[in-house]
């Protein structure tokens, strides 16, 4: 445990010491930004529209701003995920430490585990900017925040598999571009993969919709905690780190 | 405190190390030597645990490298070939992350890091970024990586490397002051290093195991015979070489006489004879009674580098030879 906290530290470090986590803090900030207002703004103007027919539809901000922002936060975080974990392992081969760690007393897994939850506490530290245009929310308006909380929830497990799957990848070669490319390139696919259920419903179709990472991330955005998306992020997250072990042991062999 | 039994490493299509096996006693240096892809870093790669051998095994500090990687670990400490280091973080931090991964913590962390600092003349860039250090520095911080959990056994790949005159001295001083308490391995391409640094020499060569021996013992083994230099100068400004050839070989027992060279009227005479047939009395004897001063007369200790190189080229030879029969 100890061990895994020095890694994490140090990875958390190389982070902030670099522009890298202040450039993806700015653009996911902006980009968040931009769809948090766009969303108010089309919320505010339906909400007038409607008073003027003089019709009284229930409005829901919980409903019709928090969640499909909360969508969209899960869907921008696809973008920045790569950003994030390519560096991993990648880095550490190309310029040889991985030969101090790996030399050092301390488990392989150990290595993994403190690299990853860098890469998570990077990734919260991106959703406390979402926060703070959710807290406006609460300053002006009086929404429920249990499903707030349980959007986070989801946002995380769900950033937590993708970046396992990213710190997979990035073991995979010395190469920081190659390890981000291929790690954006197989998220979008597990996010797209989810289509073929919205017009098939066969058993090969519900398999693929199975496996998308987002469409597991709905329940959450309702607020419900549906045990089996929260089994599948998990066994995501396990099944990442242990290919990745996996891979950390086999790239002995080669390298 | 290190056994090696027939360690092999196979990569796609090569075997990089091919069943080598040799014993290092506790306190000793060993200088590894070989030519530029000999197979040393990846026999070092296999004892510090890096890379698994493909074939064989080795105990290092007591522990088997395959059964006990973790105890192995804690035990040595590791120069690679790059220092492996973090250009983003600075000199003090990065020797405190390092410490503590090797499992040092507080107070003694801290005084690990002073000493190892000054051993390692690397104070005086302790709040640097390592990215913008010089290779030598570089270099130094690596080694003082490499000790500041002051391990048992110390894998040096190519220590000196990089390094200026004065530093490479300090570096070999402190190696040198290092053992006896540590287990020394190091790796190197500069022979006079092995020469001073070193007890013990492993020589390999396409990933075979050449030779292992003292320093000493190798140099009389591949003197098969024996040399010495005199230098001979002339008495009245000039010096007629050819003539004190002539007459060094008239002497008994002598083989082959070379010179070796020649400055205004003094000259330097290699002379070969069969081992125990030569009488350097009678050299000194030959020299004066024609006219000549005898400058010097000493025993031609053969250079490491010359023995190196016969012995790898024996080697390849050899496997040259093998190569004709066997077509
Ligand atoms: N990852 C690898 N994949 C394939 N072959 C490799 C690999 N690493 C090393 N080799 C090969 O193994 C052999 C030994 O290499 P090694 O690096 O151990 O040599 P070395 O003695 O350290 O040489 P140098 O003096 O140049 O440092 C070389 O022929 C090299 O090409
Ligand atoms: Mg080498």
């Amino acid at each position: 445990m100890r061990n895994v906290w020095i890694i994490c530290r140090k990875e958390l470090g190389s982070y902030f010491v670099s522009p890298i986590a202040y450039l993806l803090l700015t653009m996911f900030a902006v980009i968040f930004g931009f769809f948090f207002w766009n969303m108010l703004g089309i919320f505010v103007v339906e909400g007038m529209e409607m008073q003027m027919r003089g019709q009284v539809y229930p409005m829901n901000i919980n409903e019709q701003v928090i969640r499909p922002l909360l969508m969209n936060a899960g869907v921008i975080g696809l973008f920045f995920i790569p950003m994030i974990t390519m560096r991993l392992f990648a880095e550490e081969k190309r310029t040889g430490t991985i030969e101090l760690l790996a030399t050092s007393p301390i488990r392989d897994l150990e290595i993994i585990i403190g690299k990853w939850l860098a890469a998570l506490l990077l990734y919260c530290c991106l959703l406390l900017f979402t926060a703070l245009n959710f807290a406006f929310l609460f300053r002006y308006g009086n929404p429920d925040w249990k499903p707030l909380a349980m959007g986070y929830l989801g946002l995380l497990l769900q950033a937590g598999a993708l970046l396992a799957i990213g710190t997979f990848i990035s073991t995979l070669t010395k190469n920081q571009i190659i390890a981000g490319a291929a790690t954006f390139g197989v998220e979008l696919l597990l996010w797209v993969i989810g289509w073929v259920g919205e017009y098939e419903t066969s058993g090969w179709a519900r398999g693929f919709s199975y496996m998308s990472i987002t469409s597991h991330f709905e329940s959450f955005g309702r607020g419900v905690l549906d045990s089996k998306d929260a089994v599948f992020y998990i066994a995501a997250i396990f099944l990442g780190l242990f290919l990745t072990a996996r891979s950390m042991e086999s790239l002995r062999w080669r390298s | 405190m290190i056994s090696v039994k027939e360690l092999t490493k196979r990569y796609a299509g090569i075997i990089a190390v091919n069943q080598i096996s040799f014993d290092v006693a506790k306190g000793q240096i060993v200088g590894f030597l070989g030519p530029n892809g000999a197979g040393k870093t990846t026999t070092m790669r296999m004892l510090t645990c890096f890379l698994p051998p493909s074939a064989g095994t080795a105990t290092v500090a007591g522990f088997d490298i395959l059964e006990q990687p973790i105890e192995v670990k804690k035990r040595i400490g590791y120069l690679p070939e790059t220092p492996p280091i973090y250009p983003e973080m600075e000199t003090a931090e990065y020797l405190k992350f390092v410490g503590k991964l090797k499992g040092l913590s507080g107070a003694e962390l801290r005084k690990r890091i002073d000493y190892v600092c000054e051993r390692c003349a690397v104070g005086d860039v302790k709040t640097k970024l390592l990215g913008k250090l010089s290779k030598g520095y570089r270099q130094r911080v690596g080694l003082a990586q490499a000790i500041i959990h002051n391990p048992e056994v110390l894998f040096l790949d190519e220590p000196t490397a990089g390094l200026d005159p004065k530093q490479i001295n300090e570096t070999r001083d402190l190696i040198k002051g290092l053992a006896g308490d540590h287990t020394i391995v190091l790796s190197t391409h500069i022979l006079p290093e092995v020469e001073q640094t070193c007890e013990q020499v492993i020589i390999i060569n396409q990933g075979k195991l050449v030779a292992t021996d003292s320093v000493r013992n190798l140099q009389s083994r591949a003197r098969g015979a024996e040399s010495v230099l005199v230098e001979v100068a002339g008495r009245n400004g000039s010096l007629e070489v050819p003539a004190v050839q002539r007459k060094l070989e008239q002497v008994s027992g002598v083989g082959r006489v070379v010179c070796k060279q020649q400055v205004d009227s003094r000259a330097l005479f290699e002379i070969e004879s069969q081992k125990g047939r030569m009488a350097r009395g009678d050299l000194a004897r030959a020299v004066v009674e024609s006219g000549w001063d005898l400058n010097e007369l000493r025993p031609a200790a053969m250079s490491l580098e010359e023995i190196f190189l016969q012995l790898t080229k024996s080697e390849s030879a050899a496997t040259e030879t093998a190569k004709k029969e066997s077509e």
